[in-house]
């Protein structure tokens, strides 16, 4: 067993994880209070990824570009919420699920439009563009590294705001009896409006920070979107911690099946079976979870309470 | 008729409506294994290369550069897959890894730590397309640049080469994949086709795709002209078709039984010329090569 590749694999799950938590976060806040399906929460993500390649492009300077995204990130999710996503609350999912799959659908096809096939992409400054070597020769880009650090940071902000603010009192309580909530005279209408907001720079966040990997295009949000409800129904619907746990579980079991499943399956088969098996496995180790931990615990890791 | 196709499992889903409907279906890049063997048929023609080809000249080139051990990353679909058949075919050293990705992948954080842990002489890549940028820049950014060459087959080509001198790719120049065309490819027909090219869309270099795509004008265009005009006639027009009485990109096309080209393999390198990244023809990689299954067709 090669140690230095086995913790190098870590790190890399975990970063996985981070922006897994990020994108997730705002899904079970946006499903778990507004009760609100919101298939274009990945759309935000490519959102945050645009805007901040084009405040980069436009600043000269990484660092910058980004911080613009952020307060940009945020009224494009309040943008979406006043003109489309306040119409559909009273509606059952499936009209949601239809009216944010036709947002998908017409994000996709702008951005095309806007910035063709090839996309944008974000180069890193020459001082972000090393590698991290940590004891035992394991060696991790710093990027990774800036992505890891910056996600716990954000983690330990949401972790303060949902429990330790009014703000974030309302939320829990909202997670937790959304009707009550409303009938004691908060006003609700306000709260969503600032969930969704929050939801939005957390997906956009994810999605910015990961552009100088993975580059900008157009439909980038899809896959991301399927492992964050991965991820939303693994932790529990309207958990942030289940959030974080789920997220972080997702990123490494993912990264590790990638990782080991075709050595592990040549213990046990032949070449030829286990090249054709290993990618097969290794994709679905995720739903694998999904389903044991459901079997087990029908509402998730951490539903909240209540609910 | 139905010209076009870009994607081979497209292809292979899609080309069996037109051909029932007794159509001539052209493809001019999705190079799909089963209609050069198995699954030929007389209306069915490939106006680029079988899938396995390119690879198959890739591992050979390999072997000529003195490569021992090859770590393969691919794609996990249909030409993906025969990309990979391709250059197991010819290669001689150990292929020491393999990794085939699915196609919403676009994060390579795992299989870039497991070639560092490998370490392989030389890396080949089929990452066509967006997925380019996307790993290119990762390769760099896990600092495998500077130890481990890279080799790819339909990764960097004429049609993206300007988006990675645009990032400031530099590591990619010097790096080596193979083709059945280049630019600079020494034909007259060639010539021109590039020059005017150029000329019509501010100075672009064509790429593989926009040489196939001329050719299969061009075969159609044989074809009808063979039929005196008569585009309905599909008995003459895939007659005429079949002779491929044109004058190609390549120099010359010569179509099998299959209606595969029969055709050269060249490797390219990326090069700086004038402030300008372009891929220029180095050396004759494999010579007249049809593809290996030619022999399954029944035709």
């Amino acid at each position: 067993m090669n140690y230095v590749l086995l913790a190098e694999q870590f790190f890399n799950g975990f970063q996985l994880g981070i922006i897994l938590f990020l994108v997730a976060a705002g899904l079970t806040l946006i499903f778990g209070i507004m009760d609100l399906v919101n298939l274009a929460h990945g759309t935000l993500y490519m959102f945050g990824a645009f805007f901040a390649s084009t405040f980069v492009a436009l600043t000269d300077s990484m660092v910058l570009g980004m911080i613009i995204a952020i307060p940009a990130m945020l009224a494009a999710g309040i943008l979406l919420e006043v003109t489309i996503l306040r119409t559909l609350y009273e509606r059952n999912h499936l009209d949601q699920v239809l009216a944010t799959f036709g947002m998908i659908l017409f994000f996709n096809e702008l951005f095309l439009i806007a910035w063709g096939p090839e996309g944008t992409g974000i180069n890193l400054p020459p001082y972000l563009t090393g590698m991290v070597t940590l004891p035992g020769g394991i060696a991790v880009p710093e990027y990774r590294m800036v992505i890891i650090a910056s996600g716990l940071l954000i983690a330990l902000f949401l972790y303060l705001l949902v429990s330790k603010t009014r703000i974030g009192m309302l939320i829990r309580a909202g997670a937790s009896n959304r009707e009550m909530v409303g009938a004691l005279g908060i006003n609700i209408k306000l709260l969503f409006t600032l969930v969704f907001g929050l939801g939005a720079v957390l997906a956009g966040f994810a999605g910015l920070i990961i552009t100088p990997i993975t580059q900008a295009e157009s439909g980038m949000g899809e896959s991301v979107l399927i492992l964050a409800f991965v991820v939303i129904v693994i932790g529990g619907i309207g958990s942030i911690k289940g959030a974080f746990i789920a997220a972080m579980l997702t990123g490494i079991i993912d990264t590790m099946g990638r990782s080991f499943i075709d050595v592990a399956l040549l213990q046990i088969m032949d070449t030829v079976a286990a090249e054709t098996a290993g990618p097969a496995i290794s994709s679905m180790m995720i739903y694998i979870l999904m389903a044991v931990i459901l079997a087990i615990k029908p509402s998730g890791l951490f539903p909240p309470k209540g609910a | 008729m139905y010209p076009g196709y870009i994607f081979s499992h497209i292809l292979g889903a899609s080309a069996p409506v037109g051909l029932k409907a007794g159509k001539i279906v052209i493809s001019a890049n999705a190079g799909h294994a089963i209609y050069a063997g198995k699954k030929c048929h007389k209306n069915f023609f490939n106006a680029a290369w079988e899938n396995s080809q390119t690879p198959m000249a890739m591992g050979e080139l390999l072997n000529r550069r003195g490569v021992k051990s090859l770590y393969v990353l691919s794609l996990n679909y249909a030409a993906g897959k025969q990309m990979v058949t391709g250059v197991e075919r010819t290669f001689k050293g150990d292929i020491i890894g393999k990794d085939l990705v699915p196609l919403n992948h676009k994060d390579w954080s795992a299989e870039l730590a497991k070639v560092k842990a490998a370490k392989p002489d030389g890396v080949f890549v089929f990452y066509p397309g967006s997925w380019g940028p996307a790993f290119f820049t990762q390769y760099g950014q896990a600092g495998l640049d500077k130890t481990i060459p890279l080799y790819n087959v339909f990764s960097i080509d004429g049609a993206n080469l300007p988006i990675f001198q645009k990032r400031k790719m530099k590591h990619l120049l010097g790096t080596f994949n193979t083709n059945f065309w280049a630019p600079d490819l020494d034909n007259a027909v060639n010539k021109r086709f590039v020059k005017d090219f150029a000329k019509h869309y501010k100075g672009q270099i064509p790429a593989h795709y926009a040489a196939q795509a001329y050719d299969s004008l061009m075969l159609i265009d044989a074809g009808v002209r063979a039929a005196g005009g008569d585009a309905k006639n599909t008995d003459a027009v895939r007659k005429g078709m079949e002779k491929a009485d044109f004058d190609s990109v390549r120099g010359r096309i010569k179509f099998g039984r299959n209606h595969f080209p029969i055709q050269n393999f060249y490797s390219r390198q990326i090069i700086n010329k004038g402030g300008k990244w372009q891929l220029s023809l180095r050396e004759t990689v494999l010579e007249d090569h049809a593809p290996v299954m030619s022999g399954e067709c029944k035709l």
